[in-house]
């Protein structure tokens, strides 16, 4: 521990602190637009900049080293103004677009302006114009309301492994692009959205669909229905200034019946689906042999990066659908011809936390007969703009009950919201199909719970212990898979989710949220496994109803037609 | 020459010069991809993606520092390759609506070829032929104290030279 003075006052740094996590663990906020946390920082833009004293030029917070004794002062007149210069060479080449902007009162560049008091276009110079982007079936990329941060650059690369996008040329003429500029449809993007929550600005936003949906809904001759992804209800209760964590499933579902949804069903019941047939494709693998590891498929980016990335490792993939794309399907498939409605008369959406979901339900494979499983995706922060735009305030709703013409969900099912949740809904149904017995006390989820990045457990199948490994990050799975193919890990099933955390932290949910609010929606999720009495999918009723009813069992034929999917391999760049 | 055999005589020469460079890394990369161009004149996504599976780095980053530097070029070059000074004393004398001239007349930017393949545009920093300014080359030729008009004819003029060698 070394004492620093920053503004006359002590404070406590540790001996390996830069000067900006010091000044932020003592409560002295200064801007910053390139740093982020856990990478090393970059230095690029400046606006952390500081006065040291004995430092004759201001110094980048962000990249510089805290000695004892120390003496910083954080906003001196000449720091305030190097920042606020900054900002103004950034609006010199910026779009005065805010009105018309998905960023509108969200936007770190648009803060920093206001905070210090720029009122007028001092410095005027040639903007640059690049054409928009928006090949891509998940994201658009607005090259013109970019400040190249490089934040996108960094989390792409040093997060997820992926490296679609870079900086291109030099100079005036320096962007963010894909590998020959093409378009992001075309690239290695794997559409997790990351890029999107560390943008500062609105230079990257998902492809909306929320005109689709209006007007499906107000064109009348469409019955729309909607299904929410478990991280949703854990989530959207915080745009409307409820308690980051709280579970607003029934004031969620009265909400989207007011919108004009003719039923509401909830992802978690398909996830009850998902965890039937993957936990019998494990308990398959397992006794009659398969590729092993068996790994996990119900995140879109995660699939494709192991199409492009690790093509060898295709038939390891669990050939299930996800639970967005069952429930899609067990919807036109089952549900329509119960109601005595034409599928194609069913339109049907999604609510997500992710901007993955949009690219997976295009996929060729997810269509039967030019009918699509899902017809439009929204994600978390849609969500929000969709209940807003109807003059509704989630505060003001009374919780109403779920439709439910597949029945109830289990709480397993509710786990798919965070990382290694799919895990352990899956090994509770996978240990009950091996050994006929529940998965008892013995088994402690804990290691496989939690925001670390790559979690292993052993767990006793009846004579066989498991090994079992659960990474979120692709960067942290591509670690897993690089072990596992020299020999240094073994691995029997691995669950991937994309984004670091899992879906409660998805590339959909609402930007700029601090780690804590992840942790509650993470904490909500498991409060509700909990007290919930009904704690497994294989135990659920109604999941042995609509086995029994339409799909057989699983595995079975009905099955593989509408609830497993199969993968490509692909060369991108 | 067939389009095929055209492909395989540049797989080859990328071949060939990522066989100078085994178990090459990451620092490699400038100097392999001034090879690259040197043995297919310009450097094509092809090479680009196989040099960057060579030193496994994503296309993505190869593209990003290939573009940082003026030295490479991203499409073969013409039949006739046009280079325009743009250094000071060129500037002085009126390069810069030469330039204009060209890029109007080509329809390209400097780096790029014509869709005909016949031109293709560079800019170059000061070649020292500053008594001649502005000065321009076509394939190596030196031209001087060339204006908006002159060019036009030059180009003109090799037109009329392509069309009479075909
Ligand atoms: S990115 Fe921010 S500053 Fe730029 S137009 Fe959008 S809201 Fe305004
Ligand atoms: S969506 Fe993900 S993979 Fe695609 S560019 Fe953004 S961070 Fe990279
Ligand atoms: S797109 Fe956004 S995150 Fe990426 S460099 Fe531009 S402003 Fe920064
Ligand atoms: S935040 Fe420190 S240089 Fe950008």
């Amino acid at each position: 521990m070394s004492n620093i003075e920053v503004n006359g006052r002590t404070i406590e740094a540790q001996p390996e602190d830069t000067v900006l996590a010091a000044l932020r663990r003592a409560g002295v906020r200064i801007p910053t637009l390139c740093a982020m946390e856990n990478l090393l920082p970059s230095g690029a833009c400046r606006l952390c900049v500081v006065e040291v004293e004995g430092q004759r030029n201001l110094v980048p917070a962000c990249a510089f080293p805290v000695t004892p004794g120390m003496k910083i002062k954080t906003h001196t007149p000449r720091a305030v103004k190097a920042r606020k210069t900054i900002i103004e060479l950034l609006l010199a080449d910026h779009p005065d677009d805010c009105l018309y902007c998905a960023r509108n009162n969200n936007c770190d560049l648009q803060r920093l302006a206001q905070e210090h008091g720029v009122r007028a276009r001092r410095i005027h110079g040639e903007k640059i114009r690049r054409p928009l982007d928006a090949s891509s079936p998940s994201l658009v990329r607005d090259p013109d309301k970019c400040v190249l941060c490089g934040r996108c650059v960094r989390v792409c690369e040093e997060v997820q492994a992926v490296s679609a996008i870079d900086f291109v040329g030099r100079g005036s003429k320096t962007h963010i692009g894909t590998a020959f500029d093409e378009g992001l449809n075309v690239s290695s993007c794997i559409h997790c959205g990351q890029c999107v929550h560390v943008c500062p600005t609105g230079a990257l936003t998902e492809q909306s669909h929320v005109e689709d949906v209006i007007q499906a809904i107000a064109a009348g001759d469409k019955h729309v229905v909607v299904q929410h992804a478990p991280a949703v209800s854990v989530t959207i209760g915080e745009m409307f200034g409820l308690k980051s964590g709280a579970d607003v499933a029934g004031v969620l579902t009265a909400a989207l019946r007011r919108i004009g949804f003719a039923k509401v069903f909830d992802t978690s019941f398909a996830a009850d689906l998902t965890v039937m047939e993957e936990a019998s494709e494990l308990a398959e693998r397992l006794t009659k042999g398969g590729a092993l590891p068996m790994m996990t498929s119900c995140s879109p980016g995660w699939v494709k990066f192991v199409e492009q990335f690790y093509p060898k490792l295709i038939p390891n993939l669990s050939t299930c659908k996800s639970p967005q794309q069952m429930m899609g399907a067990v919807i036109k498939a089952f549900y329509a011809k119960q109601a005595g409605i034409d599928p194609h008369k069913v339109f049907s959406v999604s609510i997500m936390p992710c901007t993955a979901k949009k690219f997976e339900v295009s996929r060729p494979e997810h269509s039967r007969d030019g009918v699509a499983d899902v017809d439009a995706v929204l994600t978390t922060r849609e969500l929000a703009q969709l209940i807003k735009m109807h003059g509704i305030n989630l505060k003001e709703l009374t919780p109403e009950g779920a439709d439910t013409p597949f029945g109830e969900r289990s709480s397993a099912g509710k786990l798919f919201g965070a990382t290694g949740g799919v895990m352990e809904a899956a090994l509770r149904t996978a240990h009950f199909l091996v050994t006929g017995k529940e998965l008892d006390a013995n088994f402690k989820p804990t290691a496989i719970r939690g925001l670390n990045g790559i979690k292993e457990a052993k767990v006793k199948v009846g004579d066989k212990e498991l090994t079992v490994a659960v990474a979120s990050g692709l960067k942290n799975a591509r670690t897993v898979l690089d072990q596992m193919l020299s020999g240094e890990r073994h691995v029997d099933f691995l669950e991937v989710m994309t984004c670091p955390g899992g879906c409660i932290a998805g590339g959909g949910q609402p930007l700029g949220v601090p780690l804590e609010a992840i942790r509650e929606r993470m904490q909500a999720l498991y409060t509700i496994d909990k007290e919930d009495t009904l704690r497994t999918a294989h135990q659920n009723p109604s999941i042995q109803k609509l086995y029994k009813d339409f799909l057989g069992k699983p595995l079975g034929e009905k099955s593989h037609h509408l609830l497993h999917t199969h993968y490509e391999v692909r060369d991108v760049a | 020459m067939m389009q095929n055999d055209l492909q395989t005589a540049s797989t080859s020469r990328i071949d060939a010069v990522l066989a100078r460079h085994p178990g090459a890394a990451r620092d490699s990369l400038i100097p392999i991809l001034q090879e690259v161009q040197e043995a297919q004149g310009y450097l094509s996504e092809d090479a680009m993606k196989r040099v960057g599976q060579h030193l496994k780095l994503p296309a993505s980053k190869v593209y990003g520092v290939a573009t940082f530097y003026n030295q490479f070029r991203f499409s073969a070059v013409g039949q006739f390759h046009i280079a325009l000074c743009r250094g000071t004393a060129c500037h002085v004398k009126g390069s810069a609506k030469v330039l204009d001239a060209l890029k109007l007349a080509l329809k390209i930017e400097p780096g790029q070829t014509t869709k005909d393949g016949m031109f293709s545009l560079e800019i170059l920093a000061c070649i020292g032929a500053c008594g001649l300014a502005p000065a321009m080359l076509v394939n190596g030729e030196t031209y001087a104290n060339v204006t908006p008009d002159s060019v036009r004819a030059i180009l003109h003029d090799c037109r009329k030279r392509s069309a009479k060698n075909a």
